[in-house]
């Protein structure tokens, strides 16, 4: 292990966790975290690369076994049969239609009336904002009645519209856009306009650019909220092929143990955590500075 | 190029607010006219009901002879230099400057060719693929300058341009706005709250205050013949001492003998409406031994504080009618404490009437 350092530029104070017996006792804590966090995960991978047999009699081997190849192709292609034999391929598809449709509809839409309310002079604007303020306290939960009903009326159930629609409308999203547009400065506005840059090209060449890193944290909360959806897709989608991941791991799990096919369960666990992670670490950078810096 | 005429242009705010209650002034070409007033006096606004950005509650406002009150920033052909530069963070400053030219559809080339050729006169040549952030305060003012220059506008509208910047920066930037302007040959409307700036860059000067007119004309008119005390107390630094003067109670009202608020008379004739009267700090002198001169005003006066700037010196001084500040040329020989005759040449004194109109 690296020796910890010490700063030794003529400083004789110590910063928290610059002794040798703190940055050991930190990092201890860090570690015992990470294996907490970790070995379910890690535990689900070893499951999945097991046979049915080897799952259903304990104990369970704690390092994996030779059936990744087939096990993963099974579930990617064949299916469970408890959700007819879907491939987790199609519940993929399904689910990352439905999370970048509710991330980047939400992101334009609420972008869009930020704008409107924040840069426009019209009747009723403050209303509107009230409006829109006070949804935040009506959850997808609470007009989910009346929702499904909208939706069976327009013949939305069982297609990516009625999975995605309902849960576009965000009222976080536009109060956070509202906060930082109002940072923008007016004489910022004021020269756009005087450079001859209409309402259009004000928002595409200088309220986006400048929103980039606002709009990147954004997605990757959004996505993670699109993917992780359960109670709207359980209602909206009745055949199996039009479902998410998240609803079809549910489906695939019977009370009856011998009835589960455990070893597909777990490989379609592990691929339904992949893409969101591939989500925060791809887009990590833009994250962190979405949410520390503003650029201006 | 082009005239800015305004006539009776007034700006009522929905609040009921009037911010400029009737202002008539007429720049002619390439002239540099500025603004300058205390903060509120309804300056800012005229310029931007100037530039389009704010609404004409009523009168008009006319660029090159042609109304423009329904016309928009984008198509009255001006160029605006902001307080805060407002420059486009996300773009190098290229983009900045070239960005009005896209907008109005210039050829790519005759961007190029404007852009780089304004740098070249900016000497912002090599700064063009910076962003605004990685600039000195400076630096970003001749972007801002550049950015309007580039389009070749009509007229210049600048919004306090250098009051970001520090003073010897400020005192370097006045004197190349002033050149560029002169250069350009573009009709400029410049507004301050600075004096100094005023004074020395403007061709007309218009010294605006409550959302009216003070007085308009050449600055050293206006220097010389200030219309109202206002006028006379803004400009000039330190400003025009102001003493209130009036006729003795039990005497007849149009008497041409005043006297001072403290009762010691003034010793020579003042005009029957005066109530103030006032004179320059550099055109008061310190009475010297043995002299006597006749038809100046005499003023006893305690010397409270020196304050010597180098080439020259104030006197600040309690005189028989309130605080005087007087200038004297090279070293101070007062020092505070001292007692001394302050003399003003009867042809430099000021008389204002009880409205503050000059007499």
């Amino acid at each position: 292990m690296a020796e910890p350092k010490v700063s030794g530029s003529g400083h004789d104070k110590l910063m928290i966790g610059q002794s040798a017996t703190s940055v050991y006792v930190a990092h201890a804590i860090l570690i015992l975290g990470l294996v907490i966090v970790a070995f379910p995960i890690y535990y689900t991978f070893v499951a999945s690369t097991q046979t049915l047999q080897t799952i259903l009699r304990p104990p369970l081997p704690l390092t994996p076994g030779g059936e990744f190849w087939n096990n993963y192709t099974e579930a990617l292609f064949g299916g469970a049969g408890r959700i007819g034999g879907v491939g987790a391929g199609t519940l993929l598809l399904n689910t990352t239609i439905m999370a970048l449709g509710i991330a980047v509809g939400k992101i334009m839409i609420s972008i869009l009336s930020a704008y409107a309310i924040v840069f426009f002079r019209f009747p009723f604007r403050m209303a509107i904002f009230w409006l829109i303020f006070i949804t935040l306290m009506l959850p997808v939960e609470v007009r989910i009645l009346p929702t499904y009903k909208v939706m069976v009326d327009l013949g939305l159930i069982d297609t990516y519209a009625g999975l995605i629609i309902p849960l576009i409308a965000s009222a976080t999203a536009t109060l956070l856009f509202r906060q930082f547009f109002m940072t923008i400065p007016g004489e910022l506005v004021e020269a756009a306009r005087v450079d001859g840059a209409g309402p259009w090209r004000f928002f595409f060449d200088i309220l986006l650019p400048l929103s980039r890193t606002n709009i990147a944290a954004l997605f990757v909360i959004l996505f993670i909220y699109g993917w992780t959806q359960y109670l709207w897709p359980l209602l909206v989608t009745n055949r199996n092929d039009m479902t998410t991941i998240v609803i079809a791991l549910k489906k695939m799990v019977s009370f009856a143990d011998a009835d589960t096919q455990w070893h597909l369960v777990m490989v379609t666990a592990i691929l339904a955590i992949v893409p969101p992670i591939l989500v925060v670490v791809l887009m990590q950078r833009w994250f962190v500075r979405g949410l520390v810096d503003t650029e201006k | 190029m082009a005239t800015v005429d305004l006539k009776d242009v007034r700006k009522v705010y929905p609040g009921g607010v009037e911010a400029v209650k009737g202002v008539s002034i007429a720049i002619p070409d390439k002239e540099l006219c500025v603004l300058v007033g205390p903060s509120g006096c309804g300056k800012s606004t005229l310029l931007r009901m100037i530039a389009g950005l704010e609404t004409i509650s009523s009168g008009t406002c006319a660029i090159d002879g042609k109304v423009v009150n329904a016309v928009g920033p984008t198509e009255r052909d001006i160029a605006m230099v902001f307080q805060n530069y407002a420059l486009y963070p996300h773009m190098k400053v290229y983009d900045n400057m070239a960005y009005g030219l896209r907008n109005r559809g210039t050829p790519k080339d005759e961007i190029d060719s404007r852009v780089r050729s304004t740098a070249k006169v900016l000497e912002l040549s090599h700064l063009l693929d910076r962003r605004p952030r990685e600039l000195s305060g400076g630096q970003r003012q001749r972007v801002a300058m550049g950015r309007a220059i580039v389009r070749n506008p009509k007229v210049f509208l600048f919004d306090e341009p250098l009051s970001n910047l520090d003073a010897k920066l400020r005192g370097q930037m006045r004197v190349e706005i002033k050149n560029l302007q002169r250069s350009l040959g573009v009709t400029s409307v410049y507004v301050t709250h600075d004096q100094l700036e005023a004074m020395t860059l403007a061709d007309i000067l218009v010294v605006m205050n409550a959302g009216l007119v003070e007085q308009m004309g050449a600055p050293l008119d206006i220097y010389e013949k200030p219309a109202s005390t206002f006028v006379a107390s803004f400009i000039g630094a330190p400003p025009m001492n102001l003493l209130a003067i009036a006729a003795k109670p039990d005497s007849q009202a149009d008497t041409l003998e005043k006297f001072f608020a403290n009762g010691a008379g003034l010793g020579i004739a003042a005009p029957v409406l005066a109530a103030t009267l006032g004179f320059r700090p550099e055109d008061a002198d310190v009475l010297g031994e043995g002299e006597k001169p006749s038809g100046s005003l005499k003023l006893p006066a305690t010397v409270e504080a020196v304050e010597p700037v180098g080439a020259e010196s104030f006197l600040y001084c309690a005189a028989a009618g309130g605080r005087i500040v007087v200038r004297v040329a090279g070293r101070a020989v007062a020092k505070p404490g001292d007692s001394l005759e302050v003399l003003v040449p009867a042809g430099k004194l000021h008389w204002f009437d009880s409205t503050g109109k000059r007499v």
